[in-house]
């Protein structure tokens, strides 16, 4: 094993990035094609507990402890008071997709953006290497306390852009579900 | 690492999302395949600051402006709108159920001739 580390200092790295890609793909096709909404809510948690492992494999800590929190902790909350408050039938659905006609176009539209953007990013990015991650200086100076200095220093003004949106949201979502 | 594989399953990903919001009808099922979407596109911001960190010029020094960290304080951003995206969505969606008794979206058709 340390013999094929020493000689693939990637493995590690690309054997974690295997294993999180295969279940989130899995985990994303189950949301857009289960019968069961509440098991479509669910299977939403294996995909953004995955980006957050992807962050961490991009040695962006502080960005996969936010996606944990705000993601997993908050919306997907919101979306199973979301199912809840709407009556969803909770075992087996017939009518949550549209008919076979419409399904057919937007598998050809899906494939044939994905054709497209795959062409593209592999011919642009083709010999782009991220290197080690983690390992480079550089790397490790993206840490939580130089993502502060930047929100609170350069990115000051769109922040608190954020902050009045994320108010006018909430403001708006009361006003939009009170009952009067 | 190569850069290529985390764009490419973001793509995927991103047109799975797409297929979602086509396919689906349930109005809760379409604003969870938004965040499908959404999320793809913060894999793309995070790898390209993960990028810009190998470059020549984007080495954090003390003092000094850091362009490795503007990929991870975009997908904050993004994060924050999705999160007031899905409460106004929510809050839609709650109001259609009110008004039609049922979040099939395919039934929100007052504005066709």
């Amino acid at each position: 094993m340390s013999l094929l580390l020493a000689e693939t200092p990637y493995l590690l790295e690309y054997v974690a990035f295997g294993i999180i890609a295969l279940a989130m793909v899995v985990a994303a096709l189950r949301v857009v094609t289960t019968r069961n909404v509440v098991h479509a809510a669910l299977w939403l948690v294996v995909v953004l507990g995955g980006v957050a492992a992807l962050f961490i494999l991009l040695a962006s800590e502080f960005t996969a402890i936010t996606q944990v929190l705000v993601y997993i902790g908050a919306i997907v909350v919101l979306f199973l008071f979301g199912i809840m408050l709407t009556r969803a039938p909770l075992g087996k659905a017939v009518d949550l997709d549209n008919n076979a006609t419409q399904r057919i176009v937007a598998v050809a539209v899906a494939l044939s953006l994905l054709g497209v953007m795959c062409w593209g990013l592999w011919d642009q990015w083709r010999d782009s290497e991220l290197g080690l991650i983690g390992t480079n200086t550089a790397q490790l100076g993206q840490t939580t306390s130089q993502i502060s200095d930047s929100i609170f220093g350069t990115y000051l003004v769109p922040f608190e852009a954020v902050s009045v949106l994320l108010l006018a949201a909430l403001v708006g979502a009361i006003v939009l579900a009170r009952r009067d | 690492m190569m850069i290529n594989l985390f764009l490419v399953l973001a793509a995927l990903l991103f047109c799975i999302g797409v297929y979602g919001v086509l396919a689906r009808r349930n109005g809760v099922l379409v604003l969870m395949s938004i965040e499908l979407i959404l999320n793809a596109v913060n894999i793309n911001l995070v790898a390209f600051g993960a990028w810009w960190a190998t470059q020549p010029g984007g080495s954090c020094s003390a003092g000094q402006e850091c362009a490795a960290t503007i990929g991870p304080v975009f997908a904050l951003f993004v994060i924050a709108v999705a999160a007031a995206e899905v409460g106004v969505g929510l809050a839609m969606v709650l109001m259609l159920f009110r008004n039609l008794k049922s979040i099939d979206i395919d039934r929100v058709d007052s504005m066709k001739g």
